[in-house]
């Protein structure tokens, strides 16, 4: 790990994790139910409305689908969209108590 | 040293500065008092006599876009303008400072409303002091021309962008004999402007991403600024700009004649009684004043001061610290709402701890385009003595020649 920034000015060179692992943003994590997601019940690629909707492109459209929760902000539109009720938002619990 | 005697107007002067230093891309939007000067660029370039790429847009704030846009890829950029236009591209100045581009763009100085005034004062670059750009006063118009040339050695090395600022009217509308330097002997004095990051679709960087206010870790695993070091990186390279200011002054001095004096000129200065201070126009009227009243007996002396941003603090202690002066006043066309005029608190807050600590009165005069003549000056000169002889040694500020209650 180099400890010295030699730029003067801010750049940096296009990257996944540049911008920080925005999953840490996060209140509540989607958590999908495979048994109820079109997709996995039909074993071929079919809706993938949470795929189509998810504003940060975290979601990958593979059987069955998988959400990369290091960049997920957790804003449930998946869950929203889902026509099925497959995806359900599950608190992260950092602030209960 | 050539032999190129021109009477020329001080946005003349600008252009041709321009012209000389090899601009690759204009851009500007017309205003006054400014206008005269990119329309003659526009005419240079359209003649083919500046081989450079004139971008029009619809605003200053876009011209100062297209400016820091143009420079990030390796271009030598120029643009300008005066007043509400300045103050229009005012976030555009941080982007310009903050991204460390070496932007030259050229400040007619005009009025600011409201009530509308197209005449000269100094408010609106003094009300861009805080932006991270290097701001040179000019005097006259030989001056206009040397500074464009130097502002874009002075960019280039410290990586900061370069206001140089002139009185709108008083020199951009008026004509001066000016020497032009010669082509070839510019573009000598003027290497190469080499970015210190440059825009490559082969090499693809993620230009001012969001910085969070800690230290971080990029993906090649190096720790990056965060923005707390980025801001005292560029207040590092102002302060550093200083001793390069001096040297390239100095440099255009041995090669083209004429050393304007790098951050501050004195005239009649080494024996005086009272000191005038001022930056541009103003101060060369002082130049008239103090003649005027050596001729009356009183001992007065002018420091005219060029450089505004960095602010040469031990140049003008040492300067003030070597007269023994009874009072220095400040003459400027600018004020700070609510307080005092801008220079004078500078200059206040440079002395401080001084063994040397005369009498300070301030002179807000000029604003709005309101003639400052000699004798006026001479006038406020004396007023000012008479207080100070009178025992009275506090600060004061003085509306000159303005109609008060």
């Amino acid at each position: 790990m180099e400890d010295k920034d030699h730029h003067i000015s801010a750049m940096c060179k296009p990257a996944p994790g540049e911008a920080g692992k925005t999953g840490d943003w996060r209140d509540v994590r989607p958590v999908i139910n495979h048994e109820k997601c079109t997709p996995f019940i039909k074993k071929k690629p079919s809706c993938f409305l949470c795929w189509l909707y998810c504003p940060e492109g975290v979601i990958r459209d593979t059987i069955p689908v998988q959400i990369d929760l290091d960049y997920c902000k957790g804003c449930g539109i998946c869950a929203e969209e889902c026509p099925v009720g497959a995806i359900t938002m599950v608190s992260e619990g950092k602030h209960d108590g | 040293m050539t032999d190129n005697c021109q009477i020329l107007t001080g946005n003349q002067a600008a252009a041709i500065g321009v012209k000389l230093s090899g601009v690759q891309v204009v851009s500007a939007y017309p205003i006054t008092p400014q206008t005269s000067l990119t329309e003659t660029l526009s005419q240079y370039i359209e003649g083919g006599e500046l081989e450079a790429e004139y971008v029009r847009v619809e605003s200053e704030h876009s011209a100062m876009t297209v400016c820091i846009a143009a420079s990030t890829v390796g271009a030598r950029v120029f643009t300008s303008t005066s007043s509400h236009g300045l103050l229009y591209m005012h976030e555009q100045l941080h982007w310009a400072a903050g991204s460390r581009l070496p932007v030259v763009m050229c400040c007619v100085n005009r009025g600011v409303g409201a009530p509308w005034s197209i005449f000269n004062d100094q408010q609106d670059s003094i009300a861009q002091r805080d932006t991270g750009w290097i701001q040179i006063y000019c005097r006259d118009n030989q001056e206009i021309i040397d500074t464009v040339i130097q502002a874009y050695r002075i960019a280039e090395a410290v990586y900061a962008p370069v206001m140089v600022c002139y009185d709108g009217f008083v020199l951009s509308h008026t004509t001066m004999p000016v020497e032009v330097p010669d082509e070839e002997a510019v573009r000598a004095f003027l290497p190469p402007y080499k970015p210190h990051t440059i825009l490559d679709p082969h090499d693809p960087r993620n230009i001012n991403p969001v910085i969070f206010p800690w230290r971080r870790m990029d993906a090649e695993g190096c720790l990056r600024d965060g923005y707390m070091e980025l801001r005292y990186k560029l207040q590092k390279a102002l302060e550093e700009a200083k001793p390069v200011i001096a040297d390239v002054s100095r440099a255009y001095g041995r090669i083209f004649g004429r050393d304007h004096g790098g951050f501050l000129w004195q005239y009649r200065l080494d024996d005086a009684d009272v000191i005038l201070a001022g930056m541009g126009s103003i101060a060369t009227e002082a130049t008239m004043a103090t003649d005027m009243l050596r001729k009356e007996g009183i001992k007065a002396g002018v420091l005219g001061i060029r450089l505004y941003r960095p602010f040469p603090r031990e140049e003008i202690r040492e300067a003030i610290g070597n007269i023994k002066a009874k009072a220095l006043l400040i003459f400027e066309k600018d004020i700070s709402y609510g307080y005092e005029g801008a220079l004078c608190s500078d200059v206040k807050a440079a002395l401080y701890g001084s063994a040397v600590q005369p009498p300070i009165h301030d002179f807000i005069c000029g604003l709005g385009g309101r003639d400052v003549k000699a004798s006026e000056i001479a006038d406020g000169v004396k007023a000012s003595l008479n207080t100070v002889d009178e025992g009275d040694s506090r600060p004061q500020t003085i509306w000159l020649n303005c109609r008060k209650g």
